[in-house]
């Protein structure tokens, strides 16, 4: 077992994890956050997806140790004094989840895709979401959620989605 | 969430965004596998490599002995008590079918079956211990090619003596329905025209979003069995009828389900064994799939080969259609394997009128996953194949491929129409839908396009596909379905419940897994009752709440569930009357019922729902002429099928020099009836296409020569992603159907059935300049390039052969 302290949604946690535990596994079983899913065992899918530090990873893909020390947001994590994410209030405006298994992933995947392009085209956002799987979708409604999010919250950068909530709406 | 929105003026053609939302994009949700019960126990699957085999032996003892380990089950350990896994629909009396044991006991018939399974304290120390457990096997020879399977060259299981499982037929002469089809095409090969062709509907994987999760506590007084299921209610019964527990004391529950597409229209070996392993040890257990299991052992969908011939006059009118089709059912049945080819048997003469027309189609066993429900389930298959031939006759015929369709369609004015299969089509309007997407789509222009780019000899080559289709949909009526040998019914059922505060609780049979029943359904009752969506409160998915129903599946869930919300919604305002007439002391032939309230006709007076549910609980004013309770249920049985149509354009360029496919633009203009939600039908459109498009293009699940499945993984099974699709332009006509009373169809699957012959008629139509008639599906860029050089070839040995 090994000793690791991370900080989850804006707490802090320590806890001994056994050093093969994926980090998504880690974030579900140990801490609760059931938010985020799992939908494969390959790093295709995207579903596991969460902020390490502001930026997106597929918490499959990584180990529970090598969060040590270091800040994830979840789906969870998200929304701030009841008021939903500009990104969560754009895939609910625009219907673009069904099923929902997908969407905690591809939010938190297009939150990262529109900070490091606040102006994506169609194009950009269909290439910025590649990794991210959705069945039900189409990703029709997917695209124009993004860029409504984009239009709507033009200057927020992910990292400082905390912040930008507020003033998004 | 819904502040923003203004009240529209009827919830019903509204855009109203999905209550569902809430939980899903913020994580506050119910998916099985989130589920943890004090003591909860995990399994493990140990599943076989070969595709057929008999089991020799199992040493379980490393994996007993190994930490957290609780038990090791083998099918040896669990034979007389696992029963058989069942198929719900004979479609001959005397259909063959393998024992389906949900644990291999000595013989194993698909790579995955499992044999043996592992409990332990935590997932992982299950899933350690399952590696530890050696079983011995004897390798026999797979069944595997499914024409060799049909001929009987190796067989699946030995024990039956051969693969085939039933041959069944239809024939337009014989039913009275339509002519002789072969005397139709005798007399077309004397002047008219033969159009004989092989179409291979390749095998798919519905791949589900969530994989499939298994939750059960035995400690509850009735057992409680969390499954992330499409049939929370068929779970229930056959859990009783397979383990003979009493009905009474199972309860089922499906939480928040991550997509089906039919793939979770089953009952599973992981349910009976997580049950067994609830039952044996008094504890709770759970077992969640990976996602290269349920690639593997999640049940498959379509494959088949379809051997057809289409005869018509020299100018293009059909005069009878030929079908034989062979459908690989894989190791054994499932719930309605056997039926998913009969499910297309009645639309393969689509929209057309047909003189004659006959269908043969043979189910057939081989050593490979199990088939079963799939998006369309049957209908795309036989709409591919029309679709597919109608585009070789207007070639063959020389004029357009939307002329050919339009001389040979129903009119709208010939509606209801008794087609050539026995089906009465009560309504539709394909003149105006095409009409529509024509336009949309700029048909004229692409055709423009396309002649320069053949004139200038492009290397990159425009192609235009069409596809008019129709569905039937709105599984079913009660009586349809025992004429044809399904054990179940079709029937849905509802419960409207006012509560004292005026809200209401709507109870439906349905069971959604992502098309958004809780705001539809709402909508639905908001509009009859006169209150507010918001007050409407939709319960489903658990068998102690939704006591009775028959799930979602097949584009039912409006069309029939939607309908029992309505009749049950209907008995509420009726039981209010006499207490309205009582308490608002007037006779009750003098109340109207309108917006909510009844109201005196003539007078001010009148009491609203919300009053009159508030007097009902107090019951302090009732004089007990009436039944103190509003509350309803309905059992809707429909009277028949509902068929949503519609013209489905699309536009590729295809790459000559290397076979690369691009869908360029894609048009469908989708005639569902009435709609209660359009976003929602929209989202439901749109995801149809992309599966459709993805069998066209993409996905199809290859076994290597031992029968293991090498497209175990995202990484080879290529669901399709964002960048690999279009953005689709999606508009409806609107022709109700007359046979529920709020003239809807259904749309769940319209999307998936329509597109994959738009694309590959696309294709076809690109390269038919260069010699191209088909190319099988997924249109791979290697299949493609393939077609192109076949082509050349052929049309060089044409040349020579002519000079």
């Amino acid at each position: 077992m090994t000793r690791i302290t991370v900080k989850v949604d804006g707490s802090s946690f320590t806890d001994e994890v056994e050093p093969r535990t994926l980090l998504v596994l880690y974030l579900r079983e140990q801490l609760g956050k059931t938010g985020t899913v799992v939908g494969c065992d390959t790093g295709n899918c995207g579903a596991c997806t969460v902020h390490l530090d502001g930026r997106s990873v597929k918490s499959c893909s990584l180990l529970a140790v090598q969060a040590d020390g270091h800040e994830i947001t979840t789906i969870e994590g998200l929304a701030t004094n009841g008021e939903l994410h500009p990104m969560q209030q754009a895939f609910h405006e625009n219907h673009a989840l069904q099923c929902g298994y997908c969407t905690p992933g591809m939010i938190m995947q297009s939150i990262d895709l529109i900070a490091d392009n606040p102006n994506p085209s169609d194009e950009d956002i269909r290439h910025g979401l590649e990794g991210n799987l959705c069945r039900c979708t189409g990703y029709q409604n997917i695209v124009k959620a993004v860029q409504a999010a984009a239009a709507a919250a033009p200057a927020a950068p992910a990292a400082a989605q905390h912040s930008a909530v507020g003033g998004a709406q | 969430m819904t502040a923003t929105e203004e009240r529209p003026a009827t919830e019903i053609g509204a855009s109203r965004r999905r209550k569902e939302d809430a939980r899903l994009i913020t994580g506050r949700t119910r998916w099985t596998d989130n589920i943890v019960l004090p003591g909860l126990q995990h399994l493990a699957m140990v599943r076989s490599p070969f595709a057929h085999a008999r089991i020799t032996a199992i040493d379980t003892e490393a994996a007993k002995a190994a930490s957290g380990v609780v038990a090791v089950i083998t099918g040896a350990d669990i034979a007389d008590e696992q029963g058989a896994l069942p198929n719900a629909w004979a479609v001959i009396p005397d259909q063959k079918a393998p024992v389906h044991p949900s644990m291999a006991v000595d013989h194993v018939a698909f790579a995955g079956e499992i044999v043996a399974m592992v409990i332990a304290r935590t997932a992982a120390e299950a899933n350690d211990a399952a590696d530890l457990v050696d079983v011995d096997y004897e390798e026999l020879e797979p069944a595997l090619e499914l024409k060799a399977a049909a001929r009987d060259e190796v067989i699946a299981h030995p024990d039956l003596g051969t693969n085939v499982s039933a041959v069944w037929s239809y024939d337009s002469a014989e039913s009275g329905t339509g002519g002789d089809v072969e005397a139709a095409i005798g007399a077309a090969r004397d002047g008219g025209i033969v159009i004989e062709k092989e179409f291979r509907q390749q095998r798919l994987i519905p791949a589900f979003m969530e994989p499939r999760s298994i939750v059960v506590d035995p400690t509850t007084e009735q057992m409680t069995v969390w499954s992330s299921t499409q049939v929370p209610h068929f779970v229930k019964i056959f859990i009783a009828l397979v383990l003979g527990i009493p009905e009474s004391k199972i309860r089922v529950i499906a939480p928040d389900v991550g997509g089906g597409f039919g793939g979770k229209l089953q009952f599973t070996p992981e349910e009976v064994l997580t049950v067994i392993a609830a039952r044996r040890t008094g504890k709770p257990c759970k077992y969640t799939e990976t996602r290269s299991e349920s690639l593997m052992v999640a049940h498959h969908g379509r494959d088949q080969w379809q051997q057809v011939t289409l005869a018509a006059n020299a100018d293009g009118t059909v005069t009878g259609l030929k079908v034989e089709l062979i459908a690989d059912m894989g190791a054994y049945l499932g719930l309605v394997t056997s039926a998913i080819p009969l499910l297309g048997a009645f639309m393969y003469n689509g929209i057309y009128k047909f003189p004659a027309y006959h269908l043969g189609i043979t189910n057939v066993f081989t050593n490979k996953t199990w088939t079963d429900a799939y998006r369309g389930a049957g209908r795309p298959e036989a709409t591919y194949a029309i679709e597919r031939l109608m585009d070789e006759l207007a070639a063959r015929v020389g004029v357009d491929a939307l002329e050919i369709r339009e001389r040979n369609w129903i009119k709208h004015e010939e509606f209801p129409f008794s087609t050539v299969s026995g089906l009465r089509y009560d309504s539709g309007n394909y003149e105006a839908a095409t009409a529509k997407a024509r336009q949309l789509f700029g048909y004229d222009d692409l055709r423009a396009e396309q002649r320069k780019r053949r004139e200038s000899g492009d290397p990159v080559q425009l192609g235009i596909g069409i596809s008019t289709f129709t569905e039937m949909c709105g599984l079913a009526p009660s009586r349809w379905l025992g004429s044809m040998g399904y054990v179940g019914g079709g029937w849905e059922h509802a419960a409207v419940r006012m509560l004292p505060t005026g809200k209401v609780e709507v109870v439906t049979g349905t069971s959604p897994h992502g098309q958004g029943h809780e705001t539809a359904w709402s909508q639905l009752v908001a509009d009859r009752l006169g209150v507010a969506f918001e007050d409407v409160e939709v319960l489903h998915g658990d068998t102690q709440v939704a006591v009775r129903g028959l799930d979602t599946y097949g584009s039912r869930s409006l069309a029939v569930g939607g309908m029992a919300v309505l009749a049950a919604a209907d008995k509420v305002i009726e039981k209010a009357k006499p207490i309205a007439a009582q308490l608002l002391e007037a006779n009750a032939d003098d109340l109207d019922f309108s917006g909510g309230r009844y109201g005196v006709r003539g007078t001010d007076a009148g009491m609203t729902m919300a009053e009159l549910a508030f007097a009902v609980f107090q019951g302090h004013k009732l004089d007990g002429s009436a039944e103190a309770c509003l509350d309803a249920d309905a059992t809707l049985d429909p009277d028949d099928f509902s068929f949503p149509h519609g013209t489905h354009l699309c536009a590729v360029e295809v790459d000559t020099e290397t076979g690369a496919t691009k869908i360029r633009s894609y048009v469908c203009v989708d005639d569902v009836g009435v709609v209660v939600n359009p976003m929602i039908v929209e989202g439901q459109v749109h995801g149809g296409l992309a599966q459709g498009i993805a069998q066209a293009l993409f996905e199809e699940a290859v076994h290597d020569e031992g029968g293991t499945l090498v497209t175990g993984s995202f990484d080879q099974y290529l669901v399709p992603g964002a960048p690999d699709l279009p953005a689709f332009e999606t508009a409806r006509t609107e022709t109700p159907a007359t046979t529920n009373q709020l003239g809807v169809k259904g749309v769940g699957e319209a999307g998936t059935i329509a597109s994959t012959p738009a694309v590959v008629n696309a294709i076809v139509d690109a390269l038919r300049p260069l010699g191209v008639t088909d190319v099988q599906m997924p249109c791979t860029p290697y299949r493609v390039w393939k077609a192109i050089q076949q082509g050349a070839q052929e049309g060089a040995q044409q040349k020579e052969a002519r000079s």
